[in-house]
C-alpha cells in the first residue's frame, strides 16, 4: 500500500518534471542551435521568444483561433531572429568575443521594456483548446493532463523535426557544414552568410514555440521566460553546448529533478539544486555531458 | 587558362605578395614553389577568394575574379584544397563527399560513382568519420570532394604536407592523371619541389612575395641558380 502510493508520487513527478523539463529542452536547443552556428551566446534569446508570442498569441484576444495565433508566433519568430543575426549580429563577427553579448544583453533590456510599454505588464491569458485537469486513474488524478500532454508533444515533435533536418537532409548537412568549417564550406560554394542566418531562423522558430507553451499555462509578461532561461541555459551548459541532444536530455533531467527535490525535499531549493549540478558537471566535463569537442581538434 | 598579373597583396605592413605575374595554362599542371613564408598560400587564397588583394587582377577561363566572394567564385568551376586538406572530421567519408557535390549544384549519385571508382578506398571508408582517416586517405578525400563538383580550375595547397614519401608520389600520381583525364588546369603548391617537378609542366618560383620564374618545369628543375630559392636557402 506504502509502496503503491510512492509509487504513485514518483510517477506523477516525473510527468510534471518532463512537462516542465520538455520547455527547458526547447529553450536550451534554441542555445545550442545559434551557439553551434555562429559562436555567440544569446542572452536575448527569452526576450525575443516573449515579443513574438504576444505578437502572435494576443491575436486570440481578436478570435483568431489558437493555432493561427501560434502559427503567427513562430513564424515571426523565425523572422525576427534571422533579422536579428543580419542586422545586429553579423558586424560582430569578427570583432572581440565579448560584442555580441553585450549587444544581445541590450536588446534583452530593450524588448522587456518595448512590451511592457506596449502590451504593458499585466499578463495576458491565451487559452489552448486543451483542458489542464487531470488525466483520471481508478478515480485518482494523474500528474498528466491533456494540456500537459500537449506540452510534452509539442515540445518532441519540434525536436524531433529540427533533428530530422540537421541530420537527414541536405540543407542539414550544409547548415551543420556551415557552422563547423565556414571557410572550408565557402570554398565548397555553399552560401554560409545565407545558412547561418537560417540557423538563427530556425532557433527563433524553436523559441516561439516555447514561448506558446509557457503562454498557455502562465500567461505572457514581458519577464515570461526570464527564469525559464536561467534553467534552458543551465540544461544546455549540462548537455554541451554543442549538443541538441544533450539539450533534450539535461533540459528534462533538470524538470525531473526539480519536482522531484520540491516534492521530497524543499521548493525553496529546488533552483539551488539545479544550479549546484551545474557547477559540479562544469568540474568534471567542462566541455558538458554530451559534447564531442575533443574530438574535434584533428 | 588561369592568369594572374602584377598582384599585390599585404596583411596590414606586411607584403606577402609583391606584385606577382603568373600564367597558368589549360590542361597543364603548374607548380608554384617557394620556400616557407614564401607567399605560395597567400596567393591560393586571394585566387578563391579568402584575401583581398591590394592591387592587381586574376582571371580565370575569362572570368576577372577580384571582388568576388569565395562561394561565387568556386561555382565558377574552382575547386581549392586548402593547406591541411579541409576535410570535414565530424563528418563521414560519404557527407564530406556530399557536401561537394551540394556546393557546386552537381548531381549526387553520378559523383559519389565517379569518385568511388576512381577512390576505391574511399567506398570502402565511406561511413567512417574522416578523423579515422590516414593522412594519405584523407588528402584523397580532398581531392575526391573537389573532382565532385567537377572543376575546370583545381587549386592545391601542399598536398604532400605529412605524408610519407611513397604515399606522396602515389597522389602526385593521382593528380597527373586527373589532369591528363578531364583537362583540368592545376595550380600545384608544394614545399617539396622535387616531388612537385616530376609531375609538373610549367613551374614558378616564389621567394620572399616576388615571382622569379615561371617556365617548362624541366627547365626549372635543372637550373642550379633557382634551386636555391626553393630549398629556402637564399639569403
Amino acid at each position: 500500500m506504502i509502496a503503491n502510493i510512492l509509487t504513485n508520487r514518483l510517477v506523477n513527478d516525473i510527468a510534471g518534471g518532463a512537462t516542465q523539463g520538455v520547455v527547458f529542452s526547447l529553450v536550451a536547443l534554441c542555445l545550442v542551435l545559434i551557439w553551434r552556428a555562429t559562436r555567440v551566446l544569446n542572452f536575448a534569446q527569452g526576450p525575443m521568444a516573449m515579443f513574438v508570442t504576444y505578437i502572435g498569441m494576443t491575436q486570440m484576444e481578436h478570435n483568431l483561433n489558437f493555432w493561427v495565433a501560434a502559427a503567427i508566433s513562430v513564424i515571426v519568430g523565425f523572422v525576427f531572429s534571422a533579422l536579428t543575426e543580419i542586422v545586429i549580429v553579423k558586424p560582430l563577427y569578427h570583432t572581440a568575443e565579448i560584442n555580441p553579448i553585450v549587444v544581445m544583453v541590450g536588446l534583452f533590456t530593450l524588448l522587456e521594456a518595448l512590451a511592457a510599454a506596449i502590451w504593458t505588464n499585466v499578463p495576458r491569458y491565451p487559452t489552448a483548446p486543451f483542458s489542464s485537469i487531470n488525466f483520471q486513474s481508478d478515480g485518482n488524478p494523474t500528474g498528466l493532463s491533456p494540456l500537459a500532454s500537449f506540452q510534452i508533444v509539442a515540445a518532441l515533435l519540434v525536436m524531433t523535426f529540427v533533428a530530422g533536418l540537421f541530420n537527414y537532409t541536405s540543407l542539414g548537412l550544409k547548415l551543420r557544414a556551415s557552422a563547423l568549417s565556414p571557410e572550408v564550406s565557402k570554398l565548397l560554394g555553399i552560401r554560409v552568410d545565407r545558412l547561418l542566418t537560417l540557423g538563427w531562423g530556425i532557433a527563433g522558430a524553436v523559441g516561439a514555440v516555447a514561448g506558446v507553451v509557457v503562454s498557455v499555462n502562465t500567461g505572457i509578461t514581458p519577464g515570461m521566460l526570464d527564469a525559464l532561461f536561467v534553467f534552458g541555459f543551465i540544461a544546455a551548459a549540462i548537455g554541451g553546448l554543442d549538443s541538441p541532444l544533450g539539450a533534450l536530455v539535461a533540459g528534462i533531467g533538470i524538470g525531473i529533478m526539480m519536482q522531484l527535490v520540491d516534492d521530497f525535499w524543499n521548493s525553496n531549493y529546488a533552483d539551488i539544486v539545479a544550479v549546484v549540478l551545474l557547477i559540479v558537471v562544469l568540474m568534471i566535463r567542462p566541455q558538458g555531458m554530451f559534447s564531442k569537442n575533443s574530438a574535434r581538434r584533428v | 587558362m588561369i592568369s594572374i598579373s602584377n598582384l599585390s597583396v599585404a596583411y596590414g605592413a606586411i607584403v606577402a605578395l609583391d606584385d606577382v605575374t603568373i600564367e597558368a595554362p589549360t590542361g597543364a599542371i603548374t607548380a608554384v614553389l617557394g620556400a616557407n613564408g614564401a607567399g605560395k598560400t597567400t596567393l591560393l587564397r586571394t585566387i578563391s577568394g579568402l584575401v583581398k588583394p591590394r592591387s592587381g587582377s586574376i582571371t580565370a577561363n575569362g572570368h576577372a575574379l577580384i571582388g568576388e566572394r569565395p562561394d561565387a567564385i568556386a561555382r565558377l568551376g574552382i575547386a581549392h584544397v586548402p593547406e591541411g586538406r579541409g576535410v570535414i572530421a565530424e563528418f563521414t567519408v560519404e557527407e564530406n563527399l556530399h557536401l561537394g557535390a551540394l556546393g557546386a549544384k552537381t548531381n549526387v549519385a553520378a559523383g559519389l560513382e565517379e569518385q568511388y571508382a576512381l577512390f576505391p578506398v574511399l567506398k570502402e571508408r565511406r561511413k567512417q568519420y574522416a578523423a579515422q582517416l590516414s593522412g594519405g586517405e584523407r588528402q584523397m578525400l580532398a581531392l575526391g570532394r573537389a573532382m565532385i563538383a567537377n572543376p575546370q580550375i583545381l587549386l592545391l595547397d601542399e598536398p604532400s604536407l605529412g605524408l610519407a614519401p611513397l604515399v606522396t608520389q602515389d597522389i602526385m600520381n593521382t593528380i597527373k592523371i586527373l589532369c591528363a583525364n578531364s583537362g583540368l588546369t592545376v595550380i600545384l603548391v608544394e614545399q617539396n619541389a622535387k616531388s612537385a617537378l616530376k609531375i609538373s609542366d610549367y613551374a614558378a618560383v616564389l621567394h620572399v612575395g616576388k615571382s622569379i620564374a615561371v617556365r617548362p618545369a624541366a627547365e626549372v628543375a635543372a637550373d642550379e641558380s633557382l634551386r636555391s630559392y626553393y630549398l629556402g636557402m637564399a639569403e
